[in-house]
């Protein structure tokens, strides 16, 4: 009677592991093949005319390397204060399920699923027509921040929260406020994740396009002179070489993104376990 | 009865602003080392509906262990947070009654609740040391404090990590992290933090319930040694520890105070019939 259970036991198991393993092999399959595609086509293609040269004769991503930079250093510098200091407001300065915290909660959320191109609409009417910026990489940059804001204050809050209660309250026994215990122990502790986040933060940035066509303008051909000017990123030279007949050239800069994107990646996880394991410094 | 009410740390902190200067005044406590005995009168506390202390009063000699026992969840740990307004932060906690150290009232406005923790260190029943240096977790205190000056946080680090016992063991590795140590040298490390505070009482709540015997028992004779100095109130669940190292013994039952006296007394004729059960294992 127990065996019978048992073995039947192992046979849905086995069924179950079988259709994992199926949904992971066409997963795989489907990550190489677009992989796989993007870097035969584009890899040939990659050269320094296209990576540093001028653009003229033969298009150049140079103006959207720099323009990507631009978006990044932006949208960070105005996310990251902003949406730790939010967490960190909501964690150690509201109580867990009050009214203020739920609301920000359902609103964050909310954002963080609202589609890009909706953030493009509001930077467009916001930045290039209201506030008067025309297209530039400022009024990009700060819908970003807009953008990853909510991504970031989750994931801060997450972090916080993943820091013990008893690291808080042994600061606190020893006569710690409220601000050094933040500032001392708990932000160092939660900084492998906030910078985690911070990194896959600026991955979304750099893969951004819908917020970015209607906010700076898409000048593929001239290297930014400032903030203020229009530009262009990556992503959207991608878009720009696709739809003006440069099929190679499209291929060659999604290469040089989806390298981009996977390092970055691939270095919040590094860093991220490095901090993880190492220790803080006081005073 | 003497009572005040108090109802969050809001509250208080909001007050010690108002107040300034008169707060510094170390934290309401006495300035002078030789008057560190606990007094608690009528002590009710509330967590929301709840009472988990129930007209608590009890006499703590200074320079003495007192030992507090009971079966589990009879509110000892929200006894001991008392004394430091640990409980504060607790959200929903409500207190009533009268606790005096050295004869003033820690819950008086005029307190200044973070010299009253530093004066009165705390041990928990899971080390807790910082992920960070061994020496960065002991000069947390006097740093908090406002020392500065390398010099001398070196000299109360030597001489707290001396006095913990475990100066010899970590001598060389001041600059490692505190995580690497054992489970039993990281709670003498904890002591050695919360006695770089340079407090006149010792909060421990079950500090060696999650060690072995061997680190038990290093931990046991440190006690032994600091009570010359420091007002000692640990809570423990294990009967031997209690006559080993204490001199009163409270038990608790219940959110209550069922008998208090000495040590040998307590153990050796109960006068309540509970506390006799209790310390002879039928139940709890
Ligand atoms: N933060 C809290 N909120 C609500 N109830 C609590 C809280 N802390 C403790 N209690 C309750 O108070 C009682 C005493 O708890 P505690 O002081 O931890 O007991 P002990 O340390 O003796 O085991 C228990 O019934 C416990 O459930
Ligand atoms: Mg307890």
């Amino acid at each position: 009677m127990k065996a019978r259970a048992h073995r039947k036991e192992i046979r849905k198991y086995s069924v179950l592991k079988v259709v994992a393993q199926t949904a992971l092999g066409l997963t795989l399959v489907a990550l190489c093949a677009v992989t796989l595609f993007v870097l035969a086509r584009g890899i040939p293609h990659v050269n320094t005319q296209l990576l540093f040269g001028d653009y003229g004769m033969y298009p150049s991503i140079k103006p959207a390397l720099i323009g990507t930079l631009y978006l990044i250093v932006i949208s960070i510098l105005i996310a990251a204060p902003i949406g730790i200091g939010s967490a960190v407001f909501l964690t150690e300065y509201t109580r867990s399920n009050s009214r203020l915290t739920r609301t920000i909660r359902i609103a964050t959320e909310t954002l963080a699923g609202i589609p890009s191109i909706v953030y493009g609409i509001f930077g467009y009417l916001v930045f290039v027509v209201a506030l008067g910026f025309k297209y530039s990489l400022i009024g990009g940059g700060i819908t970003l921040a807009i953008m990853i804001l909510p991504v970031v204050v989750r994931s801060t809050e997450e972090s916080l929260l993943a820091v013990p209660r008893i690291l808080r309250e042994g600061s606190f026994a020893l006569g710690s406020s409220k601000v050094r215990t933040i500032f001392s122990v708990v932000l160092p502790c939660a900084s492998s994740g906030i910078v985690t986040s911070l990194i896959l933060a600026v991955g979304r940035v750099m893969s951004e396009s819908a917020v970015l066509i209607l906010t700076i303008g898409m000048v593929v051909n001239k290297i930014p002179e400032g903030f203020a000017s229009p530009g262009t990123s990556l992503a959207l030279d991608v878009y720009y070489f696709g739809s003006h007949g440069y099929p190679e050239q499209a291929a060659a800069t999604g290469v040089v993104l989806l390298v981009l994107v996977v390092s970055i990646n691939i270095l919040a996880t590094v860093l991220g376990k490095a901090l993880g394991r190492g220790e803080l410094v006081d005073g | 009865m003497g009572n005040n009410q108090i109802d969050t740390a809001r509250d208080s902190e909001a007050v010690r602003v108002e107040e300034g200067g008169a707060a510094l005044n170390n934290g309401g406590l006495p300035e002078s080392s030789d008057m560190y005995n606990i007094t608690v009168r009528n002590c009710d506390l509330y967590y929301g509906d709840f009472q988990a202390l129930k007209s608590v009063s009890i006499d703590i000699e200074e320079r003495e262990v007192t030992a507090l026992i009971g079966p589990s969840g009879c509110g000892k740990s929200t006894f001991i947070k008392t004394l430091n307004r640990m409980n504060d932060l607790v959200e929903g906690c409500r207190i009533t009654g009268e606790i005096l150290i050295g004869g003033r009232d820690i819950y008086a406005k005029s307190t200044d609740v973070t010299l009253l923790r530093k004066n009165a260190g705390m041990v928990f029943q899971k080390p807790n040391p910082f992920p960070m240096s061994i020496y960065d977790n002991i000069a947390f205190a006097p740093r908090t404090f406002g020392i500065k000056k390398k010099i001398e946080l070196d000299v109360i680090v030597e001489s707290s990590l001396k006095h913990a016992g475990l100066w010899l063991e970590v001598k060389d590795r001041l600059k490692k992290n505190a995580m690497g140590l054992s489970g039993g040298q990281q709670q003498r490390l904890c002591i050695a933090r919360a006695l770089a505070a340079d407090p006149k009482i010792l909060l421990m709540d079950e500090p060696t319930s999650a060690l072995d015997p061997i680190s038990t028992g290093r931990i046991e004779e440190l006690i032994n040694e600091l009570k010359t100095e420091y007002t000692i109130v640990i809570v423990t669940h294990n009967m031997q520890q209690a006559t080993r190292i204490s001199d009163k013994t409270a038990f608790f039952l219940l959110g209550e105070i069922i008998e208090y006296g000495t040590t040998e007394s307590i153990f050796s004729m109960p006068k309540d019939k509970r506390t006799e059960n209790y310390i002879t294992g039928r139940f709890g």
